[in-house]
């Protein structure tokens, strides 16, 4: 309790002693040893940008899903799960594990064959460079102000939670992962990840684990969040759907299962390279099928981590938090709930696990960010239009020196974000134009062999169009277009955004069918390996149970209802 | 030209995991042994939560150091 008082008057959350920054030294030293160690290994271009092909599909799966395991995520979603209660899990429930599923059975055999290095990559196979180019230029130029709005997001936490000063932080991350990911390529970027998953898990599982304990089990937690919050639900997660109204995040169950899991989910675990690139790594078809599936069931285990703490924030901190916006001296955000929960329960050494694993999160998700930058930039822009022909060496020193680039564009938008925070919304919204539609394109192209290559471009254009049209739209005049898009005048922002992602895709099929009907398709013998009923995918027949991916499919979808109807 | 067997001498990420669990796992659990009668300003801190997860991190490095040890067939 008095260190929780003290917080208050202290402008940093948590303090750290000898032991807690021998723990954040190591994690440096180890990261940095790792990818000098990994250069060796790093000669060839598919070396490089796909790790050599011969990851595991556990460590392609633990690496798909710890490049979503960000520190900005866990904070983030931790805020949102206080904010919102266990509606929040919906992000890591119906918004993942049907896509991550779906990646696994249908699509990554077609990612796969077709021996691709990227999305943008499968695009110009599949419809040409036009498609192609559209998505890699705005995933290259995407990927690289995100990492920016990382880097700095990063170094703000930082600030708010230890102390550090702002560009320490931005100079010292940035340098280590340039070094790393420079050194060792997809290699270093994935045996990060993997790091990061175990230090994640280790680092935050306590907080449930005491917290549990301290609230007497999840009925004695309920019973607190109702005495403290009367006459509100946070603990059912589709009952108040029935209507926009009678929630906290003013949603409809059909924004969660159309606008999120069916459409805003799939376009990002299936077609945003940053995530897909780990499983493009994975050493057969088998293992690249298996991985996002593995990858599931440790994301059905996440809200564990992430939205448990939040709820306990709820039933056991003594302050209300208040969000970020309205916020004055003195008071906490939602974002702060798992600092506050890890300060609440975690002395010198456990303390330095957490801030540990936060670091090694935000560093983590940089070196994606860079590493997917990098080959993107090297083998869907540099390569087909600015020049052809060059030995593999030259791509790899190309991609080596991307990774710096990539690094001090991300240092500037960093800097220029911190002069226009407003920005930093901005770019998180561009980011989600092009995941919807690109979903949309890239699924049409798998299953329908007849889409033409003017149809493959045309529909992706229109859907990024519509969902531009869209935001903007209820951004500029809310009273008017959110109860039109978002089909109710209450509806918040994130579940404006849900609707947004379901009309930009309807947009992008709708106009990729209609061009379809009027342009001539391509012959078949260019699609073989491409499209579903062309390519003759290994059914593994003579595979035991236990061995085919489709079985471990099954299982999670089983497991992921299983875990609705309990917290129906 | 590197050969593809070079490839296969890369030393797993999980003894790497291993290493940073062991090292992590003495650390946490001596500090907690060290404010053993002194403990911190926590909530709980009577549980002695690091010497039990200090301890649980160093029995799972341990494991992975050894099952992963560099040299060892797998």
């Amino acid at each position: 309790m008095n260190l929780v008082m003290a917080m208050y008057v202290e402008t940093r959350l948590v303090h750290l002693s000898g032991v807690d920054l021998a723990i954040i030294a190591i994690y440096f030293a180890l990261v940095l040893a790792i990818g000098f160690y990994l250069k060796r290994f790093a000669q060839t271009g598919e070396d490089f940008f796909l790790a050599g092909r011969e990851m595991t599909a556990w460590v392609a799966g633990l690496a798909f899903v710890s490049a979503n395991l960000g520190s900005l995520e866990l904070l983030g979603w931790a805020g949102n799960a206080y904010q919102y209660g266990i509606m929040a899990a919906h992000w890591y429930w119906v918004g993942a594990i049907p896509a991550m599923v779906f990646l696994g059975i249908v699509m990554m055999p077609f990612y796969y064959i077709s021996k691709t290095h990227s999305v943008p990559g499968y695009l110009k196979l599949r419809y040409g460079s036009e498609a192609s180019g559209l998505s890699a230029i705005t995933f290259a130029v995407m990927t690289i102000l995100m990492s920016g709005v990382n880097m700095y997001a990063m170094a703000v936490v930082m600030e708010v939670v230890l102390g550090w000063n702002l560009h320490f932080s931005i100079v010292v991350s940035s340098l280590t992962v340039g070094v790393y990911v420079a050194a060792g390529g997809l290699f270093s970027a994935i045996f990060n990840e993997v790091l990061q998953f175990f230090l994640i898990w280790f680092g935050a599982l306590l907080i449930p684990i005491l917290g549990m304990v301290e609230t007497g089990g999840w009925s004695g937690m309920v019973a607190r969040i109702h005495q403290n919050f009367p006459g509100q639900d946070f603990t059912h997660m589709w009952g108040p759907m029935n209507s926009f109204a009678n929630n906290p995040m003013g949603i409809h169950w059909t924004g969660i299962v159309f606008g999120l899991g069916a459409v805003q989910a799939m376009g990002y675990w299936t077609t945003d390279f940053l995530v897909v690139q780990r499983v493009l790594s994975a050493k057969d078809v088998r293992s690249a099928k298996l991985a996002p599936i593995i990858g599931s069931f440790f994301k059905m285990a996440v809200p564990l981590i992430v939205i448990l703490p939040g709820l306990l924030g709820r039933a056991v901190l003594p302050m209300h938090l208040v969000p970020g916006s309205e916020a004055q001296a003195g008071q906490f955000r939602y974002d702060d709930v798992l600092p506050l929960m890890l300060a609440r329960y975690c002395g010198p050494g456990l303390l330095g696990l957490g801030i540990t694993a936060l670091v090694a999160g935000f560093m983590a998700g940089m070196a994606g960010n860079v590493s997917a930058f990098a080959t993107v930039w090297t083998y869907d822009i540099y390569r087909p239009y600015l020049r052809k022909d060059a030995p593999d060496k030259h791509y790899v020193s190309m991609g080596r020196w991307c990774t710096i680039i990539g690094l001090i564009v991300s240092i500037g938008t960093a800097y220029l974000v911190m002069r226009f925070t407003s920005m930093m919304d901005y770019v998180q919204a561009l980011f989600g134009f092009f995941i919807a539609p690109l979903f949309g394109t890239v699924l049409l192209g798998m299953l329908w062999k007849r889409v033409s290559r003017a149809a493959g471009f045309w529909g992706l254009f229109a859907g990024v169009l519509s969902s531009v049209g869209t935001f903007s739209l209820m951004k500029l005049d809310p009273d008017r277009w959110v109860r039109v898009f978002a089909l109710s005048p209450i509806a918040k922002p994130l579940a404006q955004a849900m609707y947004q992602a379901l009309w930009s895709c309807v947009t992008c099929v709708v106009v990729t069918v209609l061009v379809t009907l009027v342009t001539k398709p391509r012959p078949d013998e260019e699609l073989v390996g491409l499209v579903y009923s062309l390519t003759p995918v290994a059914r593994e027949e003579h595979a035991s149970l236990l061995h085919k991916p489709v079985f471990w499919g099954v299982v999670a979808l089983a497991l992921f209802l299983i875990l609705q109807i309990i917290f129906w | 030209m590197r050969s593809v067997s070079e490839k296969h001498h890369i030393i797993p990420v999980w003894f790497f995991v291993g290493v940073l669990l062991l090292v992590y796992g003495v650390l946490i659990f001596v500090s907690g042994l060290a404010e053993w009668s002194n403990p911190p300003n926590t909530v709980l801190a009577e549980l002695h939560a690091p010497v039990w997860w200090g301890g649980l991190l160093v029995v799972l490095g341990g494991v992975y150091c050894l099952m992963f040890r560099p040299g060892k067939s797998t």
